[in-house]
């Protein structure tokens, strides 16, 4: 028997690969499940981890740092990183620090901390340790970035599935879904699957005309707010006589 | 109700944004003041980009403004010949600020100056009127005449200027470079700060020139409609950060609040007007005093390129 043979396989599916925004859009749950197959049906080895990644469209950044000078606080440095992901989701079936080393959770990109972000500056490794742990924890608050530990579970070492939140907020863009399947703390297969995240119907509408007639769409505005303006005086004028 | 907003990309509950909207809108046609120091920073609390709630509240403002202004005219509440002459020197003014934004967003560092004088100007303006105003309130408490509002109504330097006018709502005669002077100062410090030019204009027509507390409201909403409409147009052009479901939504209810606003300053004494105003005035300094020198709630902040 063939040794590549011996490896097992992915079959990955997720319950959306495109997600719509409306105007109800409060947030989304993406299911990500699939079945693992072992070649000549062998049975499995018990101790079988999965651990999904999801990440946003890439784009560069420009990170400010506040400090107190002279009592006031201003902003007095910055760093620029070259790819930062929109959004970085990792679901695990248990603690990363359980799950595989720390050198290929690095190389894997698993685990917020293990992020690249590529820093721009020739600064300090200190200084841009300093940056990206702000950049984090920044969006780590506005819920961009986070860790489910425990939201992958293995049924039988043959079929899993993951539950991760999308926030509301969530940017839009191809995103994708990348699976790992985790023997002995070491990757053994990984499969990928796109999902498309974007706005549609009215907002789409809106997004576009915002981006594309940027005139019309500043003078749809005003004209707006005018006849509002009008039609409240109208409507209280009415109701005073 | 939860309403997603396509520019700012979240989704907000629609009755907080209508509430935020109409309590502005009371206190816009009330003072005259546009209500942008409250709408923006309460928006970006709310987790709206600042440029989105900078963008969004100019163009609420603007319909504000026009239900503010309509509301005051029934009562021939407004001076459309000072409010032109406002408008003109505002346009000079932006134009001119806009260019020097410019110039000191390179520097870097300056626009803390500019707050630090802002805070100082407001400061300035808003003791002043507290001032004023107690003592007005406290003569008619006592049974005195309330003393005039400004003890020069006719200030040496704008009496100098050439070719006067007459301004019949104002009630004054006075050369147009005053007004338009005035007009071009707010239009300057509205684009460098992005707050209010409606806490410069109230003051400066009341105790600069005298002019009769019956049109300032709607003289000052007369030309800060004319300055935000513009500011949303530059927004729409250059930022793309005009939300129009949330500019929407606050101006349901600021629409409604301006008319309001206007017919509840109608009852209340002008003294007590101004004292309350002094007070939002002063409040606004502090606040932004505060703003610069407690410790921020991020300390990081993130800028696309």
């Amino acid at each position: 028997m063939l040794i590549g043979a011996s490896e097992p396989k992915l079959v990955p599916d997720v319950s959306d690969t495109q997600i719509d925004i409306a105007y109800s859009f409060t947030g989304a749950e993406l299911l990500l499940f699939g079945a693992i197959l072992y070649p000549g049906g062998r049975a499995p080895t018990p101790d079988t981890d999965v651990a999904v990644v999801i990440k946003g469209p890439a784009e560069p950044l420009l990170v400010r740092e506040k400090a107190k000078v002279a009592g006031i606080w201003i902003n007095h440095a910055s760093a620029r990183f070259r790819s930062v992901p929109s959004f970085y989701a990792v679901a695990t079936s248990r603690p990363l620090d359980r799950l595989v080393s720390a050198r290929t959770a690095a190389i894997y990109e698993i685990g917020i901390d293990n992020l690249l972000l590529s820093p721009a500056n020739g600064s300090s490794a200190s200084e841009q340790a300093r940056f990206e742990s702000g950049l984090i924890d920044l969006k780590r608050r506005a819920g961009l970035y986070a860790e489910h530990v425990g939201a992958v579970s293995v049924r039988e070492g043959v079929l899993y599935r993951a539950l991760v939140p999308i926030p509301a907020r969530v940017p839009v863009g191809q995103y994708t879904a990348e699976t790992y399947l985790i023997r002995n703390g070491h990757i053994v297969a990984a499969a990928t699957r796109q999902i498309n995240i974007g706005k549609s119907g009215f907002e789409r509408f809106m997004a576009q005309a915002a981006a594309d007639y940027p005139l019309l769409y500043g003078l749809a505005a005003i004209l707006i707010s005018l006849l509002m303006g009008f039609a409240a005086a109208l409507a209280f004028g009415r109701v005073r006589r | 109700m939860h309403l997603y907003l396509p520019i700012a990309g979240l989704s907000v509950n629609a009755l907080v944004i209508v509430l935020l909207g109409g309590m502005v809108g009371v206190l816009s046609g009330m003072f005259g003041v546009g209500g942008g120091f409250l709408t923006t920073p309460l928006l970006i609390f709310y987790g709206v980009p600042p440029a989105v709630a900078v963008a969004s509240s100019a163009t609420q403002i603007t319909g504000t403004s026009v239900s503010g202004v309509l509301a005051h005219s029934r009562r021939q509440g407004v001076d459309f010949r000072m409010g032109m002459v406002l408008v003109a020197g505002g346009a000079v003014g932006s134009f001119v600020g806009g260019f020097v934004f410019h110039l000191l967003q390179k520097t870097g560092q300056i626009d803390t100056i500019i707050s630090l004088l802002y805070v100082a100007l407001l400061g300035w303006i808003g003791v002043g009127m507290a001032r004023e105003s107690v003592r007005a309130v406290l003569a008619t408490r006592e049974g005195k005449p309330t003393p005039p509002i400004t003890t020069k109504r006719h200030r040496k330097w704008i009496a100098a200027l050439p070719f006067r006018w007459r301004f019949y709502g104002a009630g004054l005669y006075i050369s147009p470079l005053a007004p338009f002077l005035l007009g071009f100062v707010t239009g300057l410090l509205t684009v460098l700060m992005g707050v209010g030019g409606g806490f410069i204009l109230v003051p400066g027509l009341l105790y600069l020139f005298g002019v009769s507390a019956r049109v300032v409201v709607g003289t000052s909403l007369f030309q800060g409609l004319f300055v935000t409409a513009t500011t949303t147009l530059v927004h729409a052009m250059t930022t793309h950060a005009v939300d129009l479901v949330l500019a929407g939504l606050l101006l349901i209810g600021s629409v409604t609040g301006a008319q309001i606003g206007s017919a509840l300053v109608q009852r209340v004494r002008p003294e007590r007007a101004r004292m309350m105003l002094a007070v939002i005035v002063m409040a606004v300094a502090i606040r932004m005093a505060l703003g610069l020198t407690w410790r921020p709630d991020a300390i990081y902040t993130v800028q696309l390129l």
